[in-house]
């Protein structure tokens, strides 16, 4: 009944928009239908900065358990429209928004809603890791303790399903008591991603997971990212094509702050119905 | 510009930076020598026996028996000394009268002045002040005085048209042809038999109360003020000072009313002490009655006012300078902003905020003009904690000025004064030292 009442005002959107562009949704939509539900809507959804729109009316759904990337060349409000979703966008005094952002039928910026709970349903991993100056088990544990988890036990528990899911448990297991600052670039990132999933969200927030590390390590990280899929809903900001092509299964292209794209990756990548995305991935303009 | 001209400027550049830093050094040489080299003989230096017995007399301490023996040798000196007066006053008696005089008028300083030699001669009656219950206590003072008693010292005033100029006159000659000529050799040879001097390690000046305002004794009242009003100044100003910077920089908005805030709070910083000094008077003492007169609660109050905007400036660098990634971090785990300040913030500043408060210590420690009217006496003896509410204490600062200017006999006691300054200085120095480590620690700990 959600879905359908969705689909209809997207789609509209899709063939009557003139004042932004088109926009597309994923073609097998009605086949994802049956095991997808949109977890994260956007009607209408514009994010201003002081006068300055950033993000301008997009429509679109983002599928649960599907990994999504964003894609688009610098200053497109890809990064604002991803950290809109958890809110992180409120550090900013001058930042609002109009339209709704729907998360799982909630209005992200509702009146009433939470921030605090919110952002422990939507994980996010930043661009350059950020472990806080803390053991790695603390660093891991910080999330259960802020959210009434005091039994070291249960804690213990917690920190190694995390690290086993972030690929790191082999890698650290020996020294948990140790600073984590004293990682690698690419551990530290993978304990930025436990770090997250200890808090048990639904969604994974990632804004340019890679750009501060090496091949070796990203590709760790992608690997990561098939391990996590169809767990969670993951929504992965990159500048690297390559790399949207690898790990996602829809794609979404952002240009001045218009969604001019969404689609399923492969078809994006190999088929894309608008001229402005052929450009940008074919390396015409970045 | 070419390459030259550029290299010259550099060069030039780098001269002057160098000259500057030699010029600070010099003078920080010039100043730090004399302390430290006349502070630490406020401790070490050659006392005579007159330093034990008043060790003996006034704090109960020394070896009974030893202290015996020695008196009993001195003795053996002292009487023939004391023979020798004896003798010329019967001298005296024989003389017609105006001769007498003469010689009354002349032997009356030489008795005063072997009496501050070597303490009080028999049947003089017995003195009221502790000073003058005993000779010179440390050896060099004493040659001072050995000098003062051989030579009366006078003036020439003869050239009206320069200044006049000083000259000695041996007192032994005024006395030729009388009995007493044979005292002023006697004394400059037996002396040191006397007064026994010894190497001496008196520390006791840092630990005992001091007997007859600074005379005798040590410097503790003043040590433990300084420690309670700069301790009670930080327990003021170090929370309210933390809190406020949280406030400025995680809670404010920005608006015409923070920005005031924000101005206010540098104006503060430069509002030279004695406003402060007088501010306290008036507003905690005069206002809120927060004691009768001065005590260390005001003062300490007065002192907090006065660090309170370095705290703050310094918190708030503190916490700006925390990467804006960690609170991110937190809160996109779903952390409170509290919660955030208090686990990922705070403990990342530490260093800074530490730092902050240790050198606002270390300041508060060393200020004089706010506890003048506010907290600090000149004389009195070390307060109990539970006084720190009602009664004054004697502080380094204020003393260091007090004894130096206001003294009665200022000159006497050069090595309080030095010692004191070098207490101080060792004090504020041990504060900020303390902060460099404490900060280095946790630093290191913070980095891994």
């Amino acid at each position: 009944m959600h879905m359908t009442a969705d689909a209809r005002e997207v789609s509209k959107t899709a063939s009557g928009a003139t004042a932004t562009r088109d926009i597309y949704l994923p073609s097998e939509r009605k086949i994802i239908s049956g095991g997808g539900t949109p977890h994260v809507v956007a009607k209408d959804f514009s994010i201003y900065y002081g006068e300055f729109e950033a993000v301008k009316k997009v429509n679109a759904d983002i599928l649960s358990k599907y990994v999504t990337a964003i894609i688009g060349p610098s200053g497109c409000g890809k990064s604002t429209y991803l950290r809109a979703i958890n809110r992180m966008n409120d550090l900013i005094p001058s930042c609002h928004t109009t339209g709704a952002l729907l998360f799982d039928g909630e209005d992200i910026y509702g009146k009433f809603t939470d921030e605090v709970l919110l952002r422990k349903k939507i994980g996010m991993v930043f661009q350059k890791p950020n472990p806080f100056p803390k053991s790695i088990f603390d660093n891991i544990a910080y999330g259960p303790r802020l959210h009434g988890i005091n039994d070291r036990k249960q804690l213990s528990e917690i920190v190694e399903r995390s690290l086993r899911k972030a690929a790191l448990w082999d890698e650290v297991s020996d020294r948990l008591d140790k600073n984590a600052l004293g990682l690698s670039g690419g551990q530290q990132q993978r304990l930025c991603v436990a770090r997250t999933l200890a808090v048990e969200p639904e969604i994974l927030l990632l804004d340019e997971p890679t750009s501060a590390l090496d091949p070796k390590a990203t590709a760790k990280i992608e690997d990561l990212i098939q391990e996590l899929r169809g767990s969670y809903t993951i929504m992965i900001v990159t500048h690297n094509m390559q790399q949207a092509s690898r790990v996602s299964d829809y794609t979404m292209f952002f240009y001045e702050g218009v969604l001019v794209e969404y689609a399923p990756t492969a078809q994006l990548f190999t088929n894309p119905k608008d001229r402005m995305t052929e450009d940008y991935i074919t390396g015409r303009f970045s | 510009m070419n390459l030259g001209t550029r290299k010259i400027l550099d060069r030039s550049f780098t001269a002057v930076g160098f000259g500057s830093i030699a010029v600070m050094g010099i003078a920080l040489l010039i100043v730090l020598v004399p302390i430290i080299t006349n502070g630490v003989g406020s401790v070490f230096f050659t006392g005579t026996l007159e330093h034990r017995k008043m060790l003996f007399n006034e704090f109960g301490r020394g070896n009974t028996e030893e202290l015996a023996k020695e008196n009993a040798s001195s003795e053996v000196y002292r009487k023939q000394i004391y023979g020798m007066l004896s003798a010329f006053e019967a001298e005296l008696e024989t003389m017609e009268s105006e001769k007498k005089q003469d010689y009354l008028s002349k032997y009356g300083p030489v008795k005063t002045a072997l009496q501050t030699l070597i303490g009080p001669l028999p049947g003089e009656p017995e003195a009221i002040l502790t000073r003058y219950k005993y000779g010179q206590t440390r050896w060099g003072k004493a040659e001072e005085k050995l000098h003062e008693f051989l030579y009366e010292t006078k003036w020439d005033f003869s050239n009206p048209d320069a200044m006049s100029k000083e000259y000695f006159v041996s007192r032994a000659t005024e006395f030729e042809g009388t009995s007493l000529v044979k005292l002023f050799p006697f004394v400059e040879e037996h002396l040191e038999d006397v007064l026994r001097p010894e190497f001496t390690v008196y520390w006791g000046f840092l630990t005992d109360s001091s007997v007859d305002s600074h005379i005798f004794g040590g410097i503790w009242p003043e040590i433990q003020g300084t420690f309670f009003l700069a301790v009670g100044a930080m327990l003021f100003a170090f929370p309210l000072g933390v809190i406020a910077a949280v406030y400025f920089t995680e809670y404010a908005r920005e608006g015409f009313f923070n920005s005031i805030l924000r101005s206010a709070n540098s104006t503060l910083a430069g509002v030279p002490s004695i406003v402060f000094g007088l501010f306290g008077l008036a507003f905690f003492i005069n206002t809120l009655k927060v004691s009768e007169s001065k005590s260390v609660l005001a003062g300490s109050l007065t002192l907090a006012i006065m660090i309170l905007p370095t705290i703050i400036r310094a918190a708030e660098e503190a916490i700006l300078s925390v990467p804006k990634t960690y609170k991110e971090a937190s809160l996109s785990l779903g952390s409170t902003k509290w919660n955030t300040i208090m686990t990922v913030i705070l403990p990342a500043a530490l260093p800074g905020i530490i730092t902050g408060g240790v050198i606002s210590l270390g300041r508060a420690a060393g200020e004089t003009a706010p506890i003048i009217f506010t907290a600090a006496v000149s004389v009195g003896s070390a307060i109990g904690l539970a006084d720190v509410f009602s009664s004054p204490t004697p502080a380094l600062s204020w003393n260091i000025y007090n004894l130096a200017s206001e003294h009665e006999a200022a000159a006497e006691i050069r090595h309080v004064q030095y010692g004191m300054v070098l207490s101080l200085v060792s004090i504020v120095l041990l504060l900020n030292l303390s902060a460099i480590l404490l900060r280095a620690r946790i630093s290191k700990k913070l980095k891994g």
